[in-house]
């Protein structure tokens, strides 16, 4: 199994195995809602996107969005799954922020089911399920606690109603909270390349609830599960499942029960804490939504769906230590394939710092740039340090760059135009502004090559001063061509371009 | 004066749809006292209509089939500005800011809206007597029920205030009042009326359809407002239905069964009429033999699983957060409660809690889902009977019209009286109730015909033979 790979620390001490399982819903970057035409926009004034449809209007009907299906499709199909005719049921219960007080979600037949995600590290994942539903609106509750207990109202944003949302069910398959991670790191990064969502945790356009439990070890039975809400980021995910299981652990260890419930992961204080007990369970009453029909995507569309896949995280990795291992890149080449990568315990000539640098950049959606500037002459270290080290400081930048300016910038430092701390300083430069024209910003900084003009008469000078060894040059020593640049560096102090150098040695040499 | 005899007449600029108009609205100021078939009349929105209609053929143009035709609309269709309560207290005060489709098919066929009409609460009834703004009469005697949902429309028809009017059908609430007030009354197929703008009670067996004082009209409001619309997925990919045309073409060579189970419970005059309608058919040409289906005996239990679980989720979102009624309250679950209390009338929470009932953990397979396989059944055994016959007949209801407050209290005889036109919603077949003489009270009888998936045509053929060979139905008793 292939792909280089974070390290997964077995569980040390002690003879308590965590389970974790986790529970992702991701908002589909669809133009419009789930059912309805209004804008799918997040940030907007409060209820400017709605309509009868999305406020539940008596008399209104939901309209599946088929976009929202292909991109649940395009999930499925990268998470391996089972993609299969699906129908849409009611959950039943009473909540302000859901206009029609049921959610339109699958239940018994969803699209995807029987899928896995392979870990970095090799491990695969269990997908029971990936199914589509409707998002909530959001309620604001005013008061000085901001929560809904003592508050003196509350505003309902339907804006985010009908917002189509996937929901990933992992099976109870991961086993730290380094695995938890890598999973949620990489299923991000797998929504993203699908262009199924932004996967935004902080905005939560990607939300995660970790169901986690303890069992004295491989092999027992599972142990009682709790379900922890609220994890706004992977560090919080990670610190959540670790506190939660050596919570379980100590209960079990002074011979507590577990609890079945759902608890409310407290950033600030780091523990978890039980939701205000229901007197009872929710009874969600599902039944079938008589108001739309299955969901029968005929092979042809599903082919389709899969066709328009681009490469996906794993195979992104592999290109990229293909590239360490010396692969030159062509327009229109195919990936390699994932499953025959180099192992991630021995990649020949990928470093453990490297193969950080290689999670990093696919993490952050940035190969492409590493994969353009390689295809335009740059070293395949050097393009991968300078994404993973310097662009990744604000991927987000990063990712809207262009290509082409990426590759120039990073050329002249191959070139010896500009130090390795000018590209930083210029590239530092692009991030901010948002692009721009590297050669430009060289400029702008004092950074500038020297004019061509310029050029010619120290190339001039330097042949002058050493008529041996220019003899020698225009006689076929073509090594001494770094001796001419080599000076003409000393008389700039570095203001040379060196392909530039060598250029006016050979039309010299011709005339 | 039949709604195409008016069109017609309007069309070709004889006739006013200004008059026309004035006309419906003093038959209303004349009689609406007695027999309260609206809960809105909208005169001046039906003048002003008029007018335009008037302009249009003035200016030469076609305000289309059905122009200048005053039409009476249940008020469960959404009407962009206007109340639409489904008479019940928990919408007061809400307007629609949209049209329901078919209210916006009829408008851009020429009809000219004259009211709101009144109906049981949220459509769940069979007298009109759950409205929340008081019973309907029956205008051929206003001692007796109109039958329900769709009472006030069945009403206005049968007292002459509009010459046709739409209802819906969730398990007879158009056939029944028809029935019981002596006009034609039509449930079209599942999936070929749109459904969008019909304020839901259960959404799988719902469909619009139209009331009339001829077979003819009816067919004529369902070419109007059938047909595929975008905006309900439930609507048929199908072209508009062009069935006015047909119905005159007979039912020689045709197979009707008469179905032997909807005639066991009925009242013996009313049972007599169907003998005698099934002798006008085979008078006419069709072979004519007795059917059994005995899965129909299973549609009542069946229905009142199925229509109330439905019910009890789309009714949730009457809940005092949006829109309609609100009774403040310390905390919103406090308000959800005290406002639903209040809005509700009995019947309406009745199903509530049955619904809730049906569909819960522990019980959603022993009683919904149990109806679920009842209701393949059924379908089964339809399929069965048309294997050998076009269409079916039988009573549209057990009884004439009862007297208001005779079932009001007895829940389950009220239920009773749509046993012969629920199996054909849980089906999704139409089915068409067409006025048969009378029974030994002297009030109407309807024949009921019914017929396979997407056979209007064959159902509206039959039903036009029955109309034409059926004995008079007296002015009252």
């Amino acid at each position: 199994m292939t792909d280089v790979g974070r390290v997964v620390p077995e569980d040390a001490g002690g003879a308590w195995e965590m389970v974790v399982g986790l529970e992702v819903h991701t908002e589909l970057r669809t133009a419009t809602k789930l059912f309805c035409g209004c804008a799918n926009l997040f940030g907007d004034e409060p209820n400017t996107h709605v309509c009868p449809v999305c406020l539940g209007l008596p008399g209104s009907l939901p309209v599946l969005n088929q976009r929202a299906v292909e991109l649940a499709m395009a999930i499925g199909t990268a998470l391996h799954c089972e993609i299969r005719p699906s129908t849409f049921h009611r959950k039943n219960y009473f909540y302000p922020d859901m206009p029609k007080d049921y959610q339109i979600s699958q239940y018994d037949e969803p699209i995807n089911v029987s899928g896995w995600l392979q870990l970095p590290g090799g491990r695969r994942i269990g997908i029971e399920r990936a199914h589509l539903e409707e998002d909530t609106g959001k309620t604001a509750h005013a008061g000085s606690s901001g929560r809904i207990q003592g508050a003196e109202y509350s505003l309902v944003d339907y804006n985010r109603s009908g917002v189509p949302l996937v929901e990933i069910v992992s099976a109870p398959d991961m086993r730290s909270s380094t695995e938890a991670r890598a999973y949620a790191t990489e299923l991000r990064a797998i929504l993203i390349a699908c262009g199924a969502s932004d996967g935004k945790m902080e905005e939560g356009s990607m939300r995660v609830d970790a169901n986690v439990s303890v069992r004295p070890g491989p092999g027992a039975p599972f142990g009682t599960r709790c379900e922890i809400k609220n994890l706004n980021s992977l560090r919080s995910l990670g610190r959540a499942v670790d506190y939660e299981a050596q919570r379980q652990i100590a209960l079990l260890e002074s011979g507590d029960a577990v609890v079945q419930q759902t608890r409310h992961w407290d950033e600030g204080e780091g523990r978890t804490v039980a939701l205000r007990s229901k007197e009872e369970a929710y009874d969600y009453r599902y039944f079938l939504e008589p108001d739309l029909v299955p969901v029968v995507p005929d092979p042809a569309w599903i082919t389709a769906v899969g066709a328009a896949l681009g490469p996906l995280p794993a195979e992104r990795r592999a290109r990229l230590v293909a590239l360490l291992a010396g692969a030159v890149p062509a327009v229109g080449e195919g990936f390699p394939d994932p499953d025959v990568g180099v192992d991630a315990e021995g990649s020949p000539g990928v470093s453990d710092a490297e193969r950080e640098q290689i999670l990093t950049v696919v993490d952050l959606g940035l190969d492409g740039l590493v994969v353009a500037a390689v295809a335009g002459g740059v070293p395949a270290r050097l393009a991968l340090a300078r994404t993973a080290n310097e662009a990744a400081t604000d991927a987000g930048a990063a990712a809207s760059l262009d290509p082409g300016a990426y590759t120039t910038l990073l050329g002249m430092e191959v070139a010896g135009t500009l130090s390795a701390t000018q590209v930083k300083a210029i590239l530092s430069d692009l991030l901010a502004h948002g692009g721009g024209d590297p050669v430009e910003l060289a400029r702008a900084r004092g950074f500038e090559a020297m004019a061509d003009a310029a050029l010619v008469t120290v190339v001039r000078e330097a042949v002058d001063a050493h008529p041996a060894e220019w003899v020698r040059y225009r006689d076929g020593e073509e090594k001494l061509a770094q001796f001419f640049v080599g000076q003409v560096m000393k008389a700039t102090r570095g203001q040379a371009n060196g392909k530039g150098v060598v250029a006016e040695l050979e039309r010299l040499a011709r005339e | 004066m039949t709604a195409a005899a008016i069109a017609a007449a309007v069309r070709s600029g004889e006739r006013r749809a200004a008059t026309v108009t004035e006309a419906s609205l003093a038959a209303i100021a004349a009689g609406e006292g007695e027999i309260h078939a609206f809960a809105l009349v909208l005169a001046d929105g039906a003048r002003r209509r008029a007018e335009e209609i008037d302009a249009q053929v003035a200016a030469g143009q076609d305000p289309g089939p059905l122009a200048g035709v005053p039409v009476a609309l249940k008020d469960n269709l959404c009407t962009r500005g206007v109340p639409t309560t489904c008479c019940s207290r928990i919408l007061e005060g809400w307007l629609p800011p949209y049209d329901a489709t078919v209210v916006k098919r009829l408008a851009a066929a020429g009809a000219v809206v004259v009211g709101k009409s009144n109906m049981d609460e949220f459509a769940m009834g069979s007298s009109t007597e759950t409205s929340a703004f008081g019973p309907t009469r029956n205008p051929r005697d206003t001692s007796r029920v109109p039958g329900g949902s769709s009472g006030g429309s069945a009403a206005a028809v049968a007292a002459g205030f509009t010459p046709v009017a739409l209802g819906s059908d969730t398990g007879g609430s158009i056939r029944q009042p028809a029935a019981l007030c002596g006009v034609v009354g039509m449930k079209p197929t599942y999936g070929t009326v749109s459904r969008y703008g019909l304020v839901a009670f259960a959404s799988s067996l719902d469909q619009v359809g139209p009331l009339a004082t001829t077979v003819a009209d009816a067919a004529l409001l369902f070419d109007v407002i059938g047909g595929r619309d975008e905006r309900d997925t439930t609507s048929l990919d199908r072209p508009a239905p062009r069935l006015a045309s047909v119905v005159g073409q007979g039912v020689e060579g045709m197979t009707i069964g008469v179905l032997a189970e909807y005639l066991e419970g009925a009242d013996p005059a009313v049972a007599g009429r169907i003998a005698q309608a099934a002798e006008v058919l085979a008078a006419a040409g069709a072979r004519v033999e007795e059917v059994s289906v005995p899965e129909v005996r299973l549609g009542l239990s069946a229905y009142y699983l199925i229509a109330p679980a439905e019910a009890s989720s789309t009714l949730a979102r009457y809940d005092g957060v949006r829109y309609g009624l609100r009774v403040d309250a310390e905390d919103t679950a406090a308000m959800n409660v005290a406002t639903r209390s209040a809005g509700f009338g009995a019947e309406v929470k009745r199903r509530i809690m049955l619904g809730t009932y049906a569909l819960s953990a522990g019980y959603v397979d022993a009683y919904y889902g149990q109806a679920l396989r009842v209701r393949t059944r059924i379908i089964d055994g339809f399929a069965a009977a048309y294997e050998r016959c076009d269409a079916l007949l039988g009573p549209t209801a057990p009884t004439t019209a009862f007297a208001l407050g005779a079932k009001l209290d007895d829940p389950l005889s009220m239920y009773l009286s749509d046993v012969c036109t629920i199996p054909t919603n849980l089906a999704g077949h139409p089915a068409i109730s067409v006025p048969f003489g009378t029974g030994a009270d002297g009030l109407p009888v309807g024949a009921q015909v019914l017929a396979p998936a997407l056979a209007e045509a064959t159902m509206f053929k039959v039903a036009a033979v029955l109309e034409a060979g059926a004995p008079a139905v007296g002015a009252g008793s």
